[in-house]
């Protein structure tokens, strides 16, 4: 083969032009956006959530009817435009009710998983990121306190403390903090032995930047999975409670207590149980299906 | 294994001494006796009671009797109930509640497993649809929702099951499939995932080259290797399904240690409470510790020391 000068000529296309990049570069939150918003599943289950918190924060102005009025002329009417979702055995609108039992609800569901984020962070972070002795006491010390049955601590201590919301998530995170401080302390154990921390304590971090500006955020997917996972699961501690009169007491509707009220009249008034029912099923759905669509958004390996 | 063992034996002790203390005190919290119900009881009665149940003792020596009940297996008696003692109704009630209990474990099991099969294998067909929207729909409707619903349908609209009492088989159906419904939901969606992900492993590929037929791969490679994972979900099932019996056996009248759990709730009786707590505790507690020794003698890649705590 003879090569001759030509075949050294640069060819036309400008092979400079292949390293540049042709698409908007997307941060990491970004592109989990962009894959739960492809997730219609999910994206309709926060949609419901937003309109039931919202709902739910404006029931006292949307509505005139309030959830204590009883109206003993009035009980259990079936529903009807007057009551949409009828009315229960002392009168009361079943309709306003439900909105104000999802008051209860979210309340309960979204500040048992804050509290549970605050505490499982700080505590899973220490210990994964001091290791050793710390690790070692921390870590035991969770581990004792989570062999105790969950329902069976918050039952105990509903029976002592006095009835209402705040117990109620004082109850739901006394041992419910330790799941996450378990992911967390995982999570924390993996990123440190990372080079990008050895690169930020070697331009001079301190333990609360590499704590706080570099593990934590990198730690953040698996956190705000488990944090939305929590939430269903505090709404069902609650309405478990209740249900079984240990939540919050009348004339406070919560669907736990209205669940309960509706069931010894399901044969008669089958929407008393059933609208209660309805919206606690829905609810968890919706909270759990947005768990598996930001699961599945966060988590690289499951990406198709 | 010797050193393992006996670690976790010693963390069991501890998590047990942990809640009998904390059951025991937290009940001495409660504001008002056992007694402040019964109304205008003579001094000298309310004094004679209270020195029968020797609540006349100071705090710490009332503790460790109770500790020392707890070893010996003596609950004390129960205040509302003047006739039986603790163990008189966990000796009525358990033998109900473990039947019910394993009639659920069971169905939880095979049936979580079956599903969870079924969809890996259609993976991405209707039938991988249904089964996970059929675990969703289990993870998300509390048990005493569907309890009621069954009651409803099954019982009160179609007549096909007795709505509640436990007097033979027909009455065991509704409650057990109440309480397995979650539990089966969880295990199908981790038998699924964990399917999926030994079928695309390379051994699974091998099996398929050598001409072995589908279903001896299925059953003899994929599923048992798949289920390892399952067997840790039994410790979390065993406390799932002891909680959740709590309220299905209310609602379905059984006479079992769940509902006379609930009912001493009520009664604020202290003595039943505290008794059944650390029964459930006992059993929990031991459970998982069985679920994890049985999970590293049947995985053989499972090393049993501290190391693997990463």
């Amino acid at each position: 083969m003879q090569l001759t000068k030509e075949h050294f000529e640069p060819i036309s296309v400008d092979l400079r032009q292949a390293e540049s990049i042709k698409r908007p570069s997307l941060s990491f939150w970004a592109d989990v956006w962009r894959r739960l918003k492809m997730n219609k599943v999910a994206m309709a289950s926060l949609v419901f959530i937003l309109i039931l918190v919202a709902c739910a924060s404006l029931i006292p102005i949307l509505s005139s009817n309030d959830y204590f009025t009883t109206d003993l002329a009035g009980k259990n009417k079936k529903p009807s435009a007057e009551h949409w979702f009828g009315t229960d055995d002392l009168g009361r609108d079943v309709f306003v009710r439900v909105w104000y039992g999802a008051r209860i609800s979210l309340e309960v569901g979204f500040a048992a998983a804050f509290i549970d984020l605050i505490i499982g962070v700080i505590w899973g972070g220490l210990a994964g990121f001091y290791g050793g002795k710390v690790d070692e006491i921390m870590m035991r010390i969770a581990d004792i306190l989570y062999a105790i049955p969950y329902l069976l601590v918050v039952i105990l201590l509903m029976v002592v403390l006095e009835p209402g919301v705040g117990t109620i998530i004082i109850a739901l995170t006394i041992t419910g903090w330790i799941g996450m401080a378990r992911i967390v302390r995982g999570q924390i154990l993996q990123l440190k032995a990372q080079e990008f921390v050895l690169a930020a304590r070697s331009l001079g971090a301190d333990n609360n930047r590499l704590i706080f500006k570099h593990l934590i955020p990198n730690a953040l997917g698996p956190i705000i999975v488990t944090l939305s996972l929590t939430v269903p699961s505090a709404i069902f501690a609650e309405s478990f409670l209740s249900f079984i009169g240990l939540g919050v007491s009348a004339p406070v509707a919560s669907w736990g207590t209205m669940s309960n009220e509706g069931l010894s009249a399901m044969k008669y008034y089958p929407w008393r149980l059933m609208f209660p029912a309805l919206f606690i099923s829905i609810t968890m759905l919706a909270f759990n299906l947005l768990g598996d669509g930001l699961r599945d958004a966060v988590d690289p390996r499951l990406r198709k | 294994m010797i050193r393992y063992l006996g670690k976790r034996i010693i963390f069991m002790i501890l998590s047990l001494f942990l809640i009998v203390t904390a059951t025991f005190f937290i009940m001495k919290a409660v504001p008002g006796g056992p007694f402040t119900s019964e109304k205008n009881v003579p001094d000298e009665i309310k004094a004679a009671l209270e020195a029968k149940y020797k609540l006349n003792l100071p705090l710490h020596e009332q503790y460790l009797d109770y500790l020392k009940g707890v070893i010996t297996w003596d609950l004390g008696p129960s205040f509302v109930e003047k006739s039986s003692t603790v163990n008189d109704m966990i000796s009525r009630g358990f033998p109900v509640s473990a039947h019910l209990g394993a009639q659920a474990l069971l169905l939880a099991i095979f049936g979580g497993i079956t599903l969870g099969v079924v969809a890996a294998l259609k993976h991405n067909k209707w039938q991988d649809y249904s089964a996970m929207l059929i675990a969703v729909l289990g993870l998300s409707v509390p048990g005493f929702i569907l309890a009621s619903f069954y009651q409803y349908f099954f019982a009160i609209k179609w007549g096909i099951f007795p709505i509640a009492k436990w007097e033979g088989f027909e009455y065991t159906v509704l409650p057990s499939l109440a309480l397995a419904a979650m539990p089966i939901a969880f295990i199908a969606r981790l038998t699924r995932s964990n399917m999926l992900e030994v079928l695309g492993q390379d051994y699974i590929k091998t099996a398929k080259a050598k001409g072995l037929n589908t279903v001896t791969i299925t059953v003899k490679h994929a599923i048992r290797n798949a289920l390892l994972p399952v067997i840790t979900y039994l410790g979390p099932l065993l406390a799932n399904i002891l909680t959740g019996a709590f309220v299905i056996e209310r609602i379905f009248g059984i006479p079992g240690l769940g509902r006379e759990f609930v009912i001493s709730i009520t009664n604020r009786d202290y003595t039943v409470i505290m008794g059944t707590t650390v029964f459930y505790a006992i059993i929990l507690v031991v459970g998982i510790l069985l679920v994890d020794i049985a999970y590293t003698l049947v995985d053989p890649r499972i090393k049993l020391s501290d190391a693997g705590r990463e």
